[in-house]
């Protein structure tokens, strides 16, 4: 009996173990021969088939810039208020980590209509990679929010009590002691969002657009390396290839920045 | 003491502005639900709600809204995945926790870790290219609920395996000591014992998964086929409520684009009303 119990948690162990190893050995086998750094900074002829994917990169990385330039301030701002300022069992803070929690379950495509319908249309940003980030910060605040209070509680209270007793005001403890010292956590919580927002496809597709030229500015559409992939694998006959080639690229920034997260992580909450 | 005043001024600023960005995060999820409620007013106004859950007929150009076929696609494809999800995970994390040694651990929880950070998208270019073919050998055309399943699983899979296990891990040593000492053999100890004792991790990892798979996109929309219509076999193509918003928005008008906007409101409360039920299980008795 324990004999058969073991042999089939391992074969099906071994099966999830098989079918992800064959996965990734294809996006990496055939994504590889299609890279070079050619690939890697021209811009896409022939409706993606050709070419490279210079401006796709390049808008994805203003993309990711737009989101993270206003989650910062914001999160921070939200972070620092609900572990420090929200008096005990304030109902604020209260009903802001369950509207939070809320706002992480919301569907990516669901992202992406009020993205369309209020940073594109209403506001009139249009499909830009200006409304793109936006939304984006929307779905990287509740994950950002959450690291960064984590990181502040774990700065013990003798830190604000000594700074307290230095005469120091509370705005002074939080810019010279607890951000300072919440810093790994702070990074943490922003590779974990950016790494978020990498991944992210649906919410993009009706905020940041087609446009495959090179963003000459952040009012201009562009078109992130997740919808780059989808549009050439699904629309364009042939464009497999490169579809593969931008899967690996993509794969390695995010496995690149998840990596990040962990040393970060691993080298703060256990010192 | 002016200087002194100013700095009192300048914590009170602070504490101002923190709290008022704070009062505006809170309110963003339920800004969020209402501009959506706004953008699709125009179709709730007049739609018939018989024809939109109990018709498959979507043909929004000539003001026809049955969504009945892509709801039941949208159910069958989260539940199939979910349903495969859960055996598959838990068996990863049994074997993380009772069989691995430490190397075999470490391998796991990468392999998972490396999995969950996959895009969605780099699952659906790997079933359109690989799965789908292959299955259409056999059951042509090989875009199906089917192979909409099967992706989705693989997506669902490390979620469900990594909550399982830390499900499996938190239990008390005790508890393992006390089977032992009972003398139950491994098998009655992890299926009478430590899985019971971990139900409520685990169940709401499942149901987190179940939410998730309703609401995913991209990988559904690039292997389901896509046809709006009611599915009669596994091996049909369909199309899910998310796709259809994803593959219309672009040019909807008027009340097609509302009767988008009213099915992606449909979707955000099924995934908050299941992640609610989640969060009540997550809370209930926990050993």
């Amino acid at each position: 009996m324990d004999r058969s119990f073991r042999a089939v948690i391992w074969s099906l162990n071994t099966l999830v173990v098989i079918i992800f190893s064959i996965l990734l050995l294809d996006i990496f086998w055939k994504g590889l021969s299609g890279i070079n750094f050619d690939f890697l900074i021209h811009a896409p002829e022939n409706a993606g088939r050709n070419g490279g994917i210079g401006p796709i990169i390049a808008s994805t990385l203003l993309l990711l810039c737009v989101a993270v330039v206003t989650t910062l301030p914001l999160g921070t701002a939200c972070a620092v208020w609900m572990t420090d300022y929200s008096k005990n069992k304030s109902s604020l803070a209260h009903w802001t980590s369950i509207s939070l929690n809320a706002l992480a379950g919301v569907p990516s495509i669901v992202f992406g209509l009020f993205g369309n319908a209020f940073f594109s249309s209403f506001l009139g940003l249009g499909f830009s990679i200006l409304s793109g980030g936006l939304t984006l910060a929307c779905m990287a605040l509740p994950l950002y929010i959450q690291t960064t209070a984590k990181g502040l509680e774990a700065v013990g209270q003798d830190l604000r009590k000594q700074g307290a007793a230095l005469g120091m005001t509370r705005l002074t403890i939080t810019w010279r002691i607890l951000l300072p010292a919440a810093k790994p956590a702070i990074i943490g919580g922003i590779l974990l969002a950016t790494g978020r927002a990498l991944a992210e496809t649906a919410a993009l597709v009706f905020t940041s657009g087609y446009s495959d030229r090179w963003p000459k500015s952040f009012t201009d559409g562009g078109r992130s390396l997740s919808l780059h992939i989808y549009d050439v694998s699904m629309n364009i006959a042939g464009g497999d290839q490169v579809a593969y080639a931008s899967a690996l690229t993509l794969m390695t920034l995010i496995v690149i920045i998840n990596a990040g997260t962990i040393w970060i992580s691993e080298s703060f909450f256990k010192p | 003491m002016r200087s002194f005043s100013l700095r009192r001024h300048a914590d009170e600023l602070f504490r101002q502005t923190a709290q008022a960005i704070t009062i505006l995060i809170s309110l963003a999820v339920g800004f969020i639900g209402l501009f959506v409620l706004r953008e699709s007013l125009p179709f709730l106004k007049q739609m018939d709600i018989g024809d939109v859950f109990f018709d498959s007929a979507w043909f929004p150009l000539e003001k026809r809204f049955g969504m009945a076929g892509m709801l039941v696609a949208t159910v069958l494809v989260s539940l199939g995945a979910t349903l495969i999800a859960a055996p598959l995970g838990l068996a990863s994390a049994v074997f993380m926790t009772f069989f691995a040694r430490r190397g075999g651990i470490f391998f796991m929880k990468t392999l998972l870790a490396l999995m969950a950070g996959t895009p969605s998208v780099v699952f659906g270019l790997w079933g359109l290219s690989v799965l789908v073919p292959l299955l259409g050998e056999t059951y042509p055309p090989g875009a199906s609920v089917l192979t909409a399943i099967i992706v989705l699983s693989l997506m669902l899979l490390p979620t469900v395996a990594l909550t399982s296990y830390t499900a499996l891990k938190s239990l008390p040593n005790a508890l393992h000591q006390a089977s032992h000492a009972l003398g139950l053999s491994r098998v009655r100890h992890v299926c009478s014992v430590a899985i019971p004792g971990a139900r409520t991790g685990i169940l709401s990892g499942l149901i987190l998964s179940l939410a998730r798979a309703l609401g995913e996109t991209m990988a559904v929309l690039m292997v389901a086929g896509n046809v709006p219509a009611l599915p009669t076999s596994l091996f049909d193509p369909a199309r899910v409520l998310t796709a259809n918003i994803a593959l219309e928005m672009g040019y909807a008008t008027g009340t097609h684009r509302a009767s988008l906007f009213a099915s992606g409101l449909l979707i955000v409360s099924l995934v908050l009303g299941i992640s609610l039920m989640a969060g009540k299980t997550g809370k209930g008795s926990q050993l």
